[in-house]
C-alpha cells in the first residue's frame, strides 16, 4: 500500500510499540512531575502570602514589620510592645477606615495561643482568596467567658461546644505561667479548617482578657480591678492594651495615605503594616524551600530527559538498520528526518497530553484534601508562565532526543545500507 | 550513451589518504549484465558505492546515464540514485513490519519516476508489484505476510522484486546469492537476469563466487581494472 509518509511512520512505530510506550510514559511522568511541582510552588507561595487577606493594614506599636506580622498573624516570636486600647478609637475614626478589629494576645491553652478579639473578627477576617471563617459547629462567642476554637485545637483535644477550658497566662505549659484556673471558659464554637494559624488559635472576647488580667496587671485603669472575680463578666471592660489591630479600608487605594496618617498619630507611636507586602518580605526569608523545590524540578526534568535519551539510544541499533534500509530504497535524508520528527513529535505530544491529564485529575481530586490539611489552595485550572516554560523545555528536549537517530542515520545510514557489512 | 562510464577515476579513503581504487576506464551499456568478481577486500563494495554515488572519487569521472556524480549536490545524488538504481543486498534488508508486497512497493513511495513507470507497465503500482512477485514465483498467499515470516529464499525473491520495480536503469547486486544453496542460486540468478533483460535494466552483480559468471554477458575481475595496489584486509 502506497500512502503518505506517516503511514510508514505508524507501522514502524507500531513495530517498536513496547519501547515507545516506555518513552511516552517517561515523558508523561516528567510532564506530570514538572507541572505538579511548579503548581505547588506557586500555590504554596500564594497561600502563604494570603494567610491573611482582606485586611488592608495591621497596626501595632512601632517595631519591626516582620516581628509584628509574625506575632499577630503567626503567633510566633516575641510580643511587640502593646498599644493603648484608646488608640483603637483614634484608628476607627480615621478618615477612610471601614473597620477595626483589635487583637490581644499573651495567654494560651495547652500550648495553643489565645487571641482576644471582637466579634467583628469573624466577620472581617479573610484568608486565601477572600475566604471567610466558617463554623464547623457552634457560633460566635457572645458573653465574656465564651471561646471559639480553631479546627486543630478542637481536633487535638477532642473539644466540642459545651466543654469548659481554662487559660494560662503566657505561652506556656507551666513555666512561670500563671493559670486562670478560677475563670473557666465555655467553648461555644469550632471553626472549619483553614490551613492558617487560625486553626491553632483560641478566640475569646476582648472583655474576657480585660477581666482576666485586671488583677494580674494591677494599677491599670479599668473596671476589672475594682471588683472581685468569680461572678458573671458580661459587663467586663476591655483590656487596657492590645497587641495589634486589623484594619480594613473603605477603598484599598487609600492604603498609603492611611498608613501615613497612622505613622503621624501624636498620642502614640504606631505603625501600619501592609500584610501582603510584609508576607512577601517574610517569604523571601522562609521561602528557601522554594529554591529547593525549584532545584527538584530541575532534577526531575534532567532525569526524565536522560531516561528518554537512554531509551532512544537503546533502540538505536535496531533503528539504524531500518533507516539504512529506507535510505537504500531511496528515502532521502529529509524524509528520514521527517519520519523521525513525526514520530518524536507525536510521542512527545501524546506523552505530555497524558501527563497533563494525569496532573489535572490529580489536582482536582486532591484539591479539597490539600486545602483542608495544609491550607494550600491548589489551582488546577491556572497555568503559570513557569509551567509553560517547563513544558516548552521538555518538548524541545524530547523532540531533540528523538532526532538523535536521525543525526546518526545522516552520518551512517548511507554507507551502512549501501555497503553492507555483515 | 553508456549507462555507466568511468574515466580515469582515482579514489582514496578520506582518512587513510592511500589510493585504493584507480580505474582508467570502465563502461556498461544499457541492458548489459556484468559479473564483477575478485577476492575479499579488493574493493568491490567500494567500487559499487562509487558507481552509485554513495562515495565520490577525488579525481576523474564516474557517471550514470551521462551525469557525473561529483557534479551533484548530495541531495541531488540521493534523488538520482533513488530514481535510477535498484539495490539487492546479501542480507535482504526487508522491513519486518511491512508485508512482502509493501516491501516491494517501497521504492515507488520515494521515487516518482519509478512509480510512474510501474503504473505505465501494469496499470498501477500495486499491480506492478504483484506481477513482479508472481514472476519471482512467490505464492500469492505469501504476499500479505510479514516479510519476517518468509524463508531466506523467499526473502531474496522479494528483495529482487523490490530492486526491479519501476525498471531502474541500473540494478546493483552485492553478493545476493551467498545466503542461498546451490540449486536456489541458479533458479534465483535465472529469474534476476531474465527480469533485468525484460525491463531493460543494466545489472552489475558482485560476487567472489566465479561459478556464477557463465550466465552474464561480461565478466570483469576488479583486480584487472584496478591499477592501485590494494593492501590485504578484510
Amino acid at each position: 500500500m502506497i500512502g503518505p509518509l506517516w503511514t510508514l511512520a505508524i507501522r514502524s512505530a507500531w513495530n517498536r510499540r513496547a519501547s515507545l510506550l516506555f518513552v511516552m510514559l517517561a515523558i508523561a511522568l516528567s510532564t506530570f512531575m514538572l507541572l505538579s511541582v511548579e503548581r505547588a510552588r506557586n500555590d504554596l507561595r500564594s497561600s502563604f502570602i494570603s494567610t491573611i487577606s482582606g485586611t488592608d493594614l495591621i497596626v501595632g506599636a512601632r517595631t519591626g514589620t516582620v516581628q509584628l506580622l509574625l506575632y499577630s498573624v503567626f503567633h510566633i516570636g516575641s510580643p511587640p510592645n502593646p498599644m493603648r486600647y484608646a488608640s483603637i478609637d483614634a484608628l476607627r475614626e480615621m478618615e477612610g477606615v471601614a473597620w477595626v478589629v483589635p487583637l490581644a494576645m499573651g495567654d494560651s491553652h495547652r500550648g495553643f495561643p489565645v487571641v482576644a478579639t471582637s466579634e467583628q473578627f469573624f466577620e472581617h477576617f479573610r484568608h486565601g482568596r477572600g475566604k471567610t471563617l466558617a463554623f464547623a459547629s457552634g457560633r460566635v462567642f457572645g458573653t465574656t467567658f465564651e471561646a471559639v476554637l480553631g479546627a486543630e485545637v478542637a481536633e487535638r483535644h477532642g473539644y466540642a461546644p459545651g466543654r469548659a477550658i481554662t487559660l494560662a497566662h503566657g505561652a506556656g505549659d507551666g513555666f512561670g505561667g500563671h493559670d486562670h484556673d478560677d475563670e473557666p471558659f465555655q467553648v461555644v464554637g469550632v471553626l472549619e479548617r483553614t490551613g492558617t494559624p487560625v486553626d491553632r488559635s483560641i478566640y475569646v472576647p476582648l472583655q474576657a482578657m480585660g477581666a482576666l488580667h485586671a488583677e494580674v496587671l494591677p494599677g491599670l485603669p479599668g473596671h476589672a480591678a475594682s471588683h472581685e472575680h468569680g461572678h458573671d463578666h458580661d459587663d467586663a471592660a476591655p483590656p487596657a492594651t492590645v497587641t495589634a489591630v486589623l484594619l480594613g479600608l473603605k477603598q484599598r487605594s487609600a492604603v498609603f495615605s492611611v498608613q501615613g496618617r497612622i505613622a503621624r498619630l501624636r498620642d502614640e507611636p504606631l505603625m501600619g503594616v501592609l500584610p501582603g507586602a510584609a508576607l512577601d518580605e517574610l517569604w523571601a526569608v522562609v521561602g528557601i524551600g522554594e529554591t529547593v523545590v525549584f532545584g527538584l524540578s530541575l532534577l526531575v526534568a534532567v532525569t526524565s530527559v536522560a531516561g528518554l535519551v537512554a531509551v532512544i539510544l537503546a533502540g538505536l541499533n535496531e533503528r539504524r538498520r531500518e533507516l539504512a534500509m529506507l535510505r537504500s530504497v531511496g528515502a532521502g535524508p529529509r524524509r528520514i528526518v521527517a519520519l523521525l520528527l513525526m514520530e518524536g513529535a507525536t510521542l512527545v505530544g501524546c506523552g505530555m497530553a497524558i501527563g497533563a491529564v494525569a496532573y489535572l485529575a490529580g489536582m482536582v481530586l486532591l484539591r479539597g484534601w490539600v486545602q483542608a490539611r495544609t491550607g494550600v489552595d491548589l489551582q488546577p485550572w491556572r497555568f503559570s508562565a513557569g509551567q509553560a516554560r517547563w513544558l516548552a523545555v521538555l518538548a524541545a528536549l524530547g523532540v531533540a532526543a528523538s532526532l538523535l537517530p536521525a543525526w546518526r542515520a545522516y552520518r551512517l545510514a548511507l554507507t551502512d545500507g549501501l555497503a553492507q557489512r555483515t | 550513451m553508456e549507462l555507466v562510464a568511468i574515466d580515469r577515476m582515482r579514489f582514496r579513503w578520506p582518512r587513510s589518504g592511500e589510493v585504493c581504487l584507480d580505474v582508467p576506464h570502465f563502461a556498461m551499456a544499457r541492458g548489459d549484465s556484468v559479473f564483477l568478481f575478485g577476492p575479499s577486500g579488493c574493493g568491490k563494495s567500494t567500487f559499487l558505492s562509487l558507481l552509485t554515488g554513495v562515495q565520490t572519487c577525488q579525481d576523474g569521472i564516474v557517471a550514470l546515464g551521462g551525469q557525473a556524480w561529483s557534479a551533484l549536490r548530495p541531495a541531488d545524488r540521493d534523488r538520482l540514485r533513488a530514481e535510477r538504481v535498484g539495490y539487492l543486498f546479501q542480507t535482504f534488508n526487508l522491513l519486518p513490519y511491512l508485508s512482502a508486497l509493501d516491501n516491494v512497493l517501497l521504492p515507488c513511495r520515494f521515487s516518482p519516476t519509478r512509480a510512474a513507470r510501474a503504473r505505465q507497465q501494469a496499470g498501477s503500482v500495486r499491480a506492478a508489484g504483484e506481477a513482479l512477485l508472481r514472476r519471482m514465483r512467490l505464492a500469492p498467499t505469501l504476499w500479505r505476510q510479514s516479510a519476517a515470516c518468509l524463508s531466506v529464499g523467499q526473502q531474496q525473491r522479494v528483495a529482487s522484486a523490490r530492486a526491479l520495480i519501476g525498471s531502474p536503469e541500473l540494478v546493483v547486486a552485492d553478493e545476493p546469492t551467498s545466503a542461498l544453496d546451490r540449486a536456489s542460486k541458479d533458479v534465483f540468478l535465472d529469474l534476476l537476469l531474465s527480469e533485468c533483460e525484460q525491463a531493460g535494466s543494466g545489472l552489475i552483480l558482485v560476487s567472489h563466487d566465479e561459478s556464477l559468471a557463465g550466465r552474464f554477458r561480461r565478466r570483469v575481475a576488479l583486480p584487472d581494472l584496478n591499477r592501485a595496489r590494494v593492501p590485504e584486509e578484510g
